[in-house]
């Protein structure tokens, strides 16, 4: 069954029919050619789908695109203001956060949105008692980074380029 | 994954009404459980109802003292109110422990206390599961059964409840509001849960068309001095092998009221009551946690590949509570 819906992805405004059925993900990659977020465990558990869904970082995977008409979706792509890439890509690079970079999409949007909510003062489930400023150790950083799994295993570089970001 | 039909519900009267007229029916909101069942062929339903938008979305104080959380509102919003943090901080604690950020972002209060259960039987359609096809036998009895029930399981089922919310909820005594086709009632969370029997296929006392919108808090002094700790298989990101909500209210060294849940355990979330009564009036020491934590288990029955947890959830009691009556030393 179809249904149309509107997205505004990457400051684009999008407007398609889609099946019911369809995950924001396969809307994403499938219909519109966004292909930042990746399809990496479609579960939910690999974190790759990743993107800031009405400016929250979101796994695209387990939501059905239709449930979000009007929805704003940043992915990585979008992340960059033209030439001149975000803070958080610059640092990837500077330290080497990646190796074969399939997951690098949903870790940078994951890593955009958990600075956010790190800044609003969200604990999580390492922080110590007491409300107030939260500081991104390096486990506060890993724990808070769990949801997005690198299987070339570059999360020494990665959790080193957020706490760039980050300080 | 089968067609259905999706629609956004503007009322909650009229998202139940939907709901109950058509059998095939099943309510949306945050989707992180549902939709992974749709994908799995385990849920099959041919209209989803999205409740999401639903104005239930709100954390208030009621003039009474007890505070009302909305259905809708999401696991990351609740674990960081300042409220909740203060007042109830095994709360925010379990809701922490459980998921990644970005589920938490989307997963709401009532889709969190629904979700399922998630025995690898359960969610792999190719095996037989009494809870997903009643009759078609249970596949964990004799199969890997690590992560299932020690207490309250039966021969037809022996899954555990996966949610970590429902555990501190269980242990607060906390009152969930339904609006059903007959109209609204409160369920307090100990009796809405079920135990398989032989009705494994029915996780909890809801019928079909009953709506969860709200969850309300009581007003629990105690509560403010409360944990959850939850031991897993990694550090973070993995559901409870064994999890324990508690709260403590101590004086002069002398435990004067407690509240105890265990999760991981059982096929709903295990209200520890006999622990409870043996501490009440006892001194907060390690004798007197690991004699109740012990009594508890007692009626344990674990299966072959799960005794492990038996001592582990004495031993995560024992910790629990030493940590807070250190702490309110």
């Amino acid at each position: 069954m179809d249904e149309s819906i509107t997205l505004h992805v990457d400051g684009r405004k999008r407007s398609l029919t889609v099946d019911t059925r369809t995950t924001l993900l396969d809307a994403l990659r499938e219909r519109l050619g966004v292909t930042a977020p990746k399809k990496g465990c479609d579960h939910g558990q690999c974190g790759s789908c990743t993107v800031l869904l009405d400016g929250r970082r979101a796994t695209t995977c387990l939501t059905l695109a239709v449930a979000h008409d009007g929805a704003e979706v940043v992915t990585a792509d979008g992340l960059a203001e033209g030439d001149s890439l975000h803070p958080v890509q610059r640092a990837f690079l500077d330290h080497d956060g990646l190796q074969c970079g399939y997951c690098t999409p949903g870790q940078v949007c994951s890593a955009v949105g958990m600075l956010a909510e790190a800044a609003a003062g969200w604990p999580s489930h390492v922080t110590r008692d007491g409300a107030g400023r939260v500081e991104l150790t390096d486990e506060e950083i890993r724990e808070r980074m769990s949801g997005n799994l690198c299987r070339c295993g570059a999360y020494p570089n990665i959790v080193a380029a957020i706490r760039e970001v980050a300080r | 994954m089968n067609p259905f039909e999706y629609r956004r519900a503007m009322d909650a009267t009229a998202a139940v009404a939907l709901v109950t007229e058509h059998p095939g029916a099943a309510f949306l909101a945050g989707g992180t459980n549902l939709v992974d069942h749709l994908k799995l062929g385990v849920a099959r339903p041919d209209l989803l109802v999205d409740v999401s938008r639903l104005p239930l979305d709100t954390i208030s104080s009621l003039p009474d003292g007890r505070v009302r959380v909305g259905a809708a509102v999401r696991n990351s919003d609740l674990a960081a109110d300042p409220l909740i943090r203060r007042r109830y901080p095994m709360l925010s604690a379990a809701l922490l422990a459980g998921a990644s950020g970005q589920l938490r972002n989307l997963a709401t209060t009532g889709g969190n206390l629904l979700q399922r259960t998630r025995c690898v039987y359960f969610q792999d359609v190719t095996t037989p599961c009494n809870k997903r096809e009643p009759g078609s036998g249970c596949s964990a009895l004799e199969g890997y059964n690590r992560g299932h029930a020690i207490l309250g399981a039966s021969e037809q089922c022996v899954a555990v409840h996966p949610s970590d919310l429902a555990v501190a909820l269980t242990a607060l005594e906390a009152e969930v509001q339904v609006l059903g086709p007959a109209g609204e009632r409160t369920i307090p969370i100990g009796e809405l849960y079920r135990l398989p029997g032989d009705a494994p296929e029915r996780d909890t006392v809801l019928s079909h068309g009953d709506l969860i919108t709200a969850v309300d808090l009581p007003e629990l002094p105690m509560a403010a001095c409360s944990a959850y700790r939850k031991v897993r298989d990694r550090a973070s990101y993995a559901f409870a092998l064994v999890s324990v909500a508690a709260a403590v209210d101590v004086a002069d060294g002398v435990i004067r009221d407690v509240r105890i849940a265990f999760g991981g355990v059982a096929h709903r979330p295990w209200r520890a009551t006999r622990a409870e009564q043996l501490l009440r009036g006892e001194p907060a020491t390690e004798t007197a946690f690991a004699a109740a934590a012990h009594a508890e288990l007692a009626p344990a029955r674990p299966l072959a590949h799960n005794a492990f947890k038996v001592p582990l959830a004495a031993s995560t009691l024992v910790a629990t509570l030493r940590g807070l009556t250190e702490e309110g030393r």
